[in-house]
């Protein structure tokens, strides 16, 4: 006989044979106490069905955990190669590269720009020589790697296809992720080189490269965490990040690609803030936004081009530097949040990050904190664990309103074209705007004494001890970094420098031909990121913020 | 007499491009009644220095977080002195205490930690500018 509670809940067969297909982990699903826990509760759309809300996996953590996957970087391409291949070493298979400041912003570190900033927040690249050393003795056919780089990440991932190559891997076997994300960076994270339409061409183009050469590779990681870290609110985050990916697809179909392939290697990137149920409702309802407009608006019929994966990282900016140990439990209750919220990985952030870079010792324990979520609390147990409860419900929805009203406007902005209204919403000042608003309003409300944070604005007692051991990078670095510089221009071919140069910029100024073949070529000859940079800059510009306060 | 207005230049010297404190200390600033001039991102000591001149500002408000500031702060102050001006240079942003000492040695004014309330911020400015007044008397 039927089980009419099954009958009353369309999707269960569904979800119960999808689990059935899915491996699953060698734990007891039971609480501590030894209660047995079923993989969901409540009504459906299941996890794994559309529109996702609970999850884009029918089993989510029972098959597998979240990537922990921690960003790090620091000194030559030499001292960040010993620590990746420490982390392989140790059965890990997924490289996070963090680049200096110089190199994010497609300077080379005899640049003038570079004083100071070489090699301190990430590693320095500056030619292939240093991307070779920097994967030394890794075989990239066998790691995913991902590169937090966007103003110059067509030189970047170039380089690594390169690399590639010249270990005998082709493009096709190179898995991984760039961040790529160019429109966050006018809006929030500000390292962007050339005005936003020439950057979006590049982009398009690294889409259509990575579609037809790397089949593996996630092009564009679509990121919220710098607009809420520059002060937005959480609902700005959200309608922020997914209008950006909006545009990226209607950019990408203009181009002539197609939805239901790009669509699957597009990811995002997400804050997790302190306030519990608001991070859990928003990242239920990009969900829930992305899979219904990838479907309606973009007509993505492949399941999986229409389903939101992201990485999540706890919020930098809530940590204070009085009573900074107080930060472990903050980072706790964030990854907690993301955890629940379904997110695919998790970086989790160090208690000492509102002092100095991350010292070894904290970050060892935020990587322990996010294990602790995982191996000990029993939030794995169960997907989308508070789904149907009342509030949580209600602040999903609240969610999905408040972006869609943004929507909108950005649809007002551009003629009815999300990629229109982004361009004019950074031409007129509306993202930075917003952000700053949302930022001070939080800022008086401190002041004004309507918010109170730990340490900060109430029970300062204690924090006078300071007694944390802070990671200090020495200046050698910037010495070592000029001195291989000098080394590989002093041994290239020159001649063959300046051509492949020369057809950079032809290739910039051909809006109907692909930038990436050029810069190969330019990587290849050793040619450096900022004379590759320059060479676009010619025909594209540099872009330059007005400043508005 | 009244008291003059204060002309506070703010700016991102370098490549550092974290503007969410810079943008809150100046409409801190700006509500207590100072004039700010915010120059905004990737400015170098020259662009700074030639700003302090043509607007007559009686200090300078740097923000960093890039662990750049032992490098790029003492800059300041000397290309500040180089150009013969005695303006006050006030840094904000990450800067870990151990490196204060450092800062103050190099010439900066005054440094403002993260979790400065509004009335630190207007009152580090005041006083730095005050000294500054009394020392050039």
């Amino acid at each position: 006989m039927a089980d009419p509670a099954k009958e009353s809940r369309p999707g269960k067969t569904k979800w119960e044979e999808a689990c059935k297909a899915s491996p699953v982990r060698d734990v007891p699903f039971e609480t501590m106490s030894g209660v047995p826990v079923e993989g969901v509760y409540g009504n459906g759309p299941y996890p794994g069905q559309y529109p996702y809300t609970r999850g884009i996996y029918p089993t989510m953590y029972r098959s597998r955990l979240w990537t922990m996957r921690m960003f790090a970087g620091f000194g030559t391409a030499v001292d960040t190669n010993g620590r990746f291949r420490e982390i392989l070493r140790n059965g890990g298979t997924g490289l996070s590269t963090a680049f200096d400041m110089p190199t994010l912003m497609g300077r080379d570190s005899d640049s003038e720009w570079a004083l100071g900033e070489v090699g301190r927040a990430g590693v320095a690249v500056d030619t292939l020589a240093d991307m070779e050393d920097l994967f030394a003795d890794i075989d990239l056919s066998n790691v995913s790697t991902s590169m937090t780089i966007n103003g110059p990440a067509a030189i970047l991932l170039a380089m690594y296809v390169a690399v590639a190559e010249k270990n005998g891997i082709s493009p096709d076997q190179l898995s991984g992720t760039i961040q790529n994300d160019i429109l966050k960076e006018y809006q929030a994270q500000k390292e962007y080189i050339y005005p936003p339409r020439p950057s979006m061409r590049i982009i398009t183009d690294m889409v259509k490269y990575t579609t037809s050469e790397m089949p593996r590779w996630h092009p564009v990681s679509i990121s919220g965490y710098h607009i809420r870290e520059a002060g937005s609110t959480a609902a700005q985050e959200l309608a922020f990040t997914l209008a950006n990916g909006f545009a990226y697809v209607e950019a990408a179909i203009a181009a002539g690609e197609d939805v239901n392939v790009f669509g699957k290697r597009l990811s995002f990137f997400f804050n997790s803030h302190i306030d519990f149920f608001e991070e859990i409702g928003k990242l239920r309802a990009a969900r829930r936004i992305w899979a219904r407009w990838m479907k309606d608006r973009y007509g993505a019929t492949d399941e999986r081009a229409m389903m939101c994966r992201f990485h999540t990282q706890t919020a930098g900016v809530s940590l204070t530097a009085q009573q900074p140990e107080t930060n472990i439990a903050r980072v706790a209750i964030q990854a907690l949040a993301a955890a629940i919220g379904g997110t695919q990985s998790l970086h989790t952030d160090s208690y000492d990050e509102a002092l100095a870079l991350p010292s070894e010792k904290a970050a060892r324990i935020a990587l322990r904190t996010q294990q602790i979520v995982a191996h000990e609390t029993g939030v794995a147990n169960v997907a989308d664990p508070l789904g149907g409860a009342p509030y949580v419900e209600w602040m999903t929805d609240e969610m999905e309103r408040r972006a869609e009203a943004i929507f909108d406007h950005l649809l007002e902005l551009g003629n009815d074209s999300i990629l229109e209204g982004v361009f004019e919403g950074i031409d007129n000042g509306y993202f930075v705007g917003e952000i700053a608003d949302s930022a001070y309003r939080f800022e008086r409300e401190l002041n004004a004494g309507r918010r109170t944070i730990v340490g900060v604005t109430g029970f300062t007692e204690g924090n006078e001890e300071d007694d944390v051991n802070l990671l200090r990078i020495e200046n050698d670095t910037e010495q070592d970094q000029l001195q291989r510089l000098a080394t590989v221009k002093s041994q290239r071919n020159e001649e063959a420098v300046q051509t492949a140069l020369d057809d950079v910029t032809s290739a910039a100024a051909d809006t109907s031909g692909n930038v990436m073949p050029a810069i190969l070529k330019a990587v290849r000859a050793y040619a450096t990121v900022e004379e590759i940079g320059d060479a676009m800059e010619k025909v594209f510009g540099r872009y330059v913020e007005k400043a508005i306060v | 007499m009244a008291e003059r207005r204060i002309r506070i230049i703010l700016a991102k010297l370098g490549l550092d491009g974290h503007d969410r404190g810079i943008k809150v200390v100046a409409r801190i600033l700006r509500d207590a009644g100072m004039e700010v001039i915010y120059l905004g991102l990737r400015q170098t000591t020259a662009s700074i220095v030639a700003a302090t001149q043509e607007e007559d500002a009686d200090a300078v408000g740097l923000s960093m977080h890039n662990a750049g500031h032992l490098t790029l702060a003492p800059a300041m102050v000397q290309s500040l002195r180089d150009a013969d001006m005695a303006v006050p240079v006030i840094v904000g942003g990450i800067i870990p205490d151990v490196d204060r000492t450092e800062l103050a040695q190099a010439g900066v004014a005054a440094v403002l930690g993260p979790g400065a309330s509004a009335e630190e911020v207007v009152n580090t400015v005041r006083d730095a500018v005050n000294s500054q007044m009394d020392l050039s008397r």
